[in-house]
């Protein structure tokens, strides 16, 4: 079989070596994975292939010998490479069909040809197989859809090498399912496929080949029917952190702490006003929940669907359009967030660098944002006391480096993220938590150490509410688990239900709103 | 009471007259132009507080031009060039230079105020006018310009929607990376923008001077921050647009009509009509279109 892609390559950014002499080779009409934790340089090997990254050094081939100093980007899509990224690459006020000609634009007598637009890419589609709308505006679409119809649009012009970055990443369970069929289609048509990927299971669903990449370089390449366990310890070079599973369940008669009653709270995202009534899940409406003491409960669902306005209204940031919120038997439903915090509410925010950390500010200051009244001293702040509480806080949770008069921008993002946990849950008298996607961008190590602080968080007492978009992390820490569709509750799973065979189906078909 | 009722009734009436409608089109031209100027350049993602140093330049090249050469055909053509010129100097401090767009937007008013002041000084040795010129005058329906407008304004509307430029103008004011990834320049795409903006905007300002004659300091007196206004009014889309300018043109000539029918009404407060609609708008037509996504954020 021939080689689509033969390639070694090292860069350095600043003082960090990125990739030290990293190898990949692709074989025609094959679904390669790419597999490494954060950091390990997988994103950085394929941004190198794909244009958009120069290598420092190394050798590129793409059925063709190429220029590593010259190459870029159009001269990878005339040799057949296209590339999705992690986060899409539509203009969500533009039609599929505009999106697909952007670049390239048919024209005729000056003006834009939009028929022919439409027809090229509703022939791509057809050829894949795949339905899409080409008049359809892309903002208007799904996750999910908006990504198949990417590849459809990519795959139309990159004929040779398909890459794409942590596809599944935003997909429902049977979007995943959708996706990795696609993929298998577009290698068996003869297409390379290029998949960057944290998630092994997929991996090792749909991969003929596996190359692991670890700080940078290549440490195995393995073929397919591999274990996943196997993969594993080559990632993280050793025996990988145990997944773990929930905390003991409370006790049946433990004490409501905190109590969610017909919320609704308007949409966040401005989805409303861009395309008024195209498919805008408009924030949250009428939902209810509660969260024992020691209980861990977990709200899954498609990113979009009411998650952030549930945690903001929870945490104070948003007001409640109707609705009640208590805390320990209290009314916080029109509490100030500091009120809430006062009462013992604990917030690990979904975006660390904007509502979690200040990044420009020392460890030590970021422990004490939120946490005044435990090193004020009258009018002052007593240092001495910052620094205990900061290297408390590090030690907590094996934060490196454990160095408290360091910004939070020179911490990695586990790290940073590692720091948020610290400071929340660390906090004198914690009663309720609520965690927002707490691990995603952090590698495995990080996320076992979040986990095991979660569950010890709820060992502790403390009733904990995580938010998330990982099946995997919501079935490893909580005792029940809800989906959020479209603003509401659209099922619900606990006990054996939840540790089910089919439990992550049932969650998947909720997700989508095909129950 | 009849008596009011009689005099409004009376008033109106009065409105419904050619010499009203002609007066309409006169005062909306400037600002039909700078905003169709000012939604093109937005749609690309830059904020276009611009428009009145365009208008003004564009004011004054025309006048220079219709003074030394006599022909309207060169003045309305400079002032298109004097448009596009700011443009290019914005698109230099902005996309090139990544300055502040806002700030680079006043600057540039502030040196047009500075700048043909100067400039009159210079050429004209006055302060404050330019030497009388045979301009248009008072003519509508012979002006070139007012038939210019209606061409301009339809030319705006197939850009946006029925163009390449127009395509790419509207995906990167939206996502410039996402633009930029299906191989499209986004300073490049950013750069016609601004610079076919500019151009139709400084048209606008020929038709300031070249109606009264000549040029006059400071003569675009605030037009070019109304354009912004009606830019935004109408939601980014150029058809809205010219429509909200054509409102503000009805009121800024209903605004003189009363002035000049003695309302008994302050005539500074009478002047304040166009602005106050402005506000009033402003406040209940937000959230009917949506700003480009990436307006202001650089590249």
């Amino acid at each position: 079989m021939s080689a689509a892609l033969v390639m070694r390559a090292s860069k350095r950014f600043g003082d960090r070596d990125a990739l030290v002499d990293a190898r990949l080779e692709v074989a025609a009409g094959t679904v390669h994975a790419v597999v490494g934790e954060n950091g390990a340089g997988k994103s950085t090997l394929l941004k190198i292939v794909y244009g958009l990254v120069r290598a420092d050094r190394g050798q590129l081939a793409i059925g063709q010998r190429c220029d590593l100093a010259r190459h870029g980007v159009a001269a990878a899509q005339a040799l057949g490479v296209g590339m999705v990224h992690q986060h899409g690459m539509l203009v969500p006020t533009l039609t599929l069909a505009e999106n697909a000609a952007l670049g390239h634009e048919p024209v005729r007598r000056g003006l834009l040809d939009l028929a022919a637009a439409r027809r090229d890419l509703a022939r791509a589609a057809a050829r894949l197989e795949q339905s899409l709308d080409p008049d359809a505006c892309a903002g208007a679409l799904s996750v999910g859809e908006q990504q198949r119809a990417e590849i459809v649009m990519v795959v139309a012009r990159a004929q040779k090498l398909l890459i794409l970055d942590e596809p599944t990443a935003l997909l429902a369970p049977g979007e995943v399912d959708r996706l990795l069929a696609l993929l298998r289609r577009i290698a068996g048509d003869g297409c390379a496929v290029v998949l960057v990927s944290h998630k092994l299971d997929e991996v090792a669903e749909v991969a003929d080949a596996i190359t692991v990449l670890r700080a940078g370089r290549t440490v195995a390449e393995l073929a397919r029917g591999v274990a996943t366990r196997e993969v594993a310890r080559a990632m993280v070079g050793g025996e990988p952190p145990p997944t773990g599973a929930p905390p003991p369940l409370p006790p049946a008669d433990a004490a409501v702490v905190l109590m969610v009653r017909g919320l609704a709270v308007h949409d966040l995202s401005g989805a409303a006003t861009l395309r008024p009534g195209a498919g805008s899940a408009g924030g949250l409406r009428q939902v209810s929940f509660e969260v024992r003491a020691g209980e861990v409960v977990g709200i899954a669902g498609v990113e979009g669907n009411g998650q952030r306005e549930l945690v903001q209204a929870v945490v104070g940031l948003v007001p409640a359009a109707a609705g009640r919120i208590t805390l320990g038997g209290v009314d916080m439903t029109h509490a100030t967030v500091a009120a809430r915090r006062a009462a013992g509410l604990a917030h690990v925010a979904e975006d660390r660098h904007h509502h979690g950390l200040v990044l420009d500010a020392t460890v030590a200051d970021n422990v004490m944002l939120g946490r005044l009244d435990e090193v004020a001293r009258g009018l002052t702040i007593d240092r001495t006391r910052v620094r205990t509480l900061a290297e408390r806080a590090l030690a907590d949770l094996d934060v490196r480096p454990a160095d408290p008069s360091l910004a939070a921008r020179a911490l990695s993002g586990g790290n940073q993220q590692k720091l948020v946990v610290a400071r929340e849950l660390g906090r004198a008298a914690v009663r309720a938590v609520v965690a927002a996607q707490p691990t995603r961008g952090v590698d495995l190590a990080a996320q076992a150490r979040i986990h095991d602080r979660l569950r010890a968080a709820a060992a502790a007492g403390a009733a904990v509410l995580v938010i998330s978009a990982d099946l995997d992390e919501l079935f490893a820490l909580c005792h029940r688990v809800a989906v959020l569709h479209r603003g509401a509750i659209a099922g619900e799973l606990a006990g054996d239900a939840l540790r089910a065979a089919d439990a992550r189906a049932t969650l998947g078909a909720w997700m989508v709103g095909a129950a | 009471m009849m008596d009011a009722v009689a005099a409004v009734v009376a008033f109106v009436a009065a409105l419904a007259t050619v010499t009203f409608v002609e007066m309409v089109v006169r005062i909306t031209v400037p600002y039909l132009l700078a905003a169709l100027g000012g939604a093109i350049t937005e749609r690309a993602g830059l904020v276009d507080l611009a428009l009145e140093a365009k208008l003004l330049f564009g004011a004054f090249t025309a006048a220079a031009i219709a003074h030394d050469t006599g022909s309207i055909a060169l003045a309305i053509a400079g002032a298109a060039v004097a448009g596009a010129a700011v443009g290019a100097v914005q698109a230099l401090w902005a996309i090139r230079l990544g300055a502040d767009q806002i700030v680079t937007g006043v600057a540039l008013n502030l040196a047009a105020y500075g700048l043909t002041r100067y400039l009159l000084q210079v050429m004209y040795g006055q302060g404050s006018n330019s030497p009388r010129i045979d301009g248009i005058g008072a003519k509508v329906w012979s002006s070139p310009l007012t038939w210019l407008a209606l061409v301009l304004t339809a030319v705006a509307i197939v850009m946006i929607a029925r163009t390449r430029l127009g395509l790419r103008v509207r995906a990167v004011g939206e996502r410039p990376d996402a633009t930029a990834a299906a191989g499209v320049s986004v300073a490049g795409t950013r750069l016609a923008a601004v610079l076919v903006g500019s151009a139709i905007a400084g048209v606008g300002g020929a038709q300031l001077s070249l109606v009264v004659n000549g040029f006059v300091a400071e003569m675009s007196s605030g037009r070019g921050y109304v354009a912004l206004a009606a830019v935004i009014m109408g939601g980014w889309r150029p058809a809205w647009v010219a429509l909200v300018c054509l409102g503000f043109g009805a009121a800024e000539a209903v605004q003189v009509r009363m002035q000049s029918a003695g309302t008994g009404l302050p005539p500074e407060l009478v002047r304040l009509l166009p602005y106050l609609l402005a506000l009033v708008l402003l406040a209940t037509l937000r959230g009917r279109g949506r700003a480009p996504a990436a307006l202001g954020r650089g590249a």
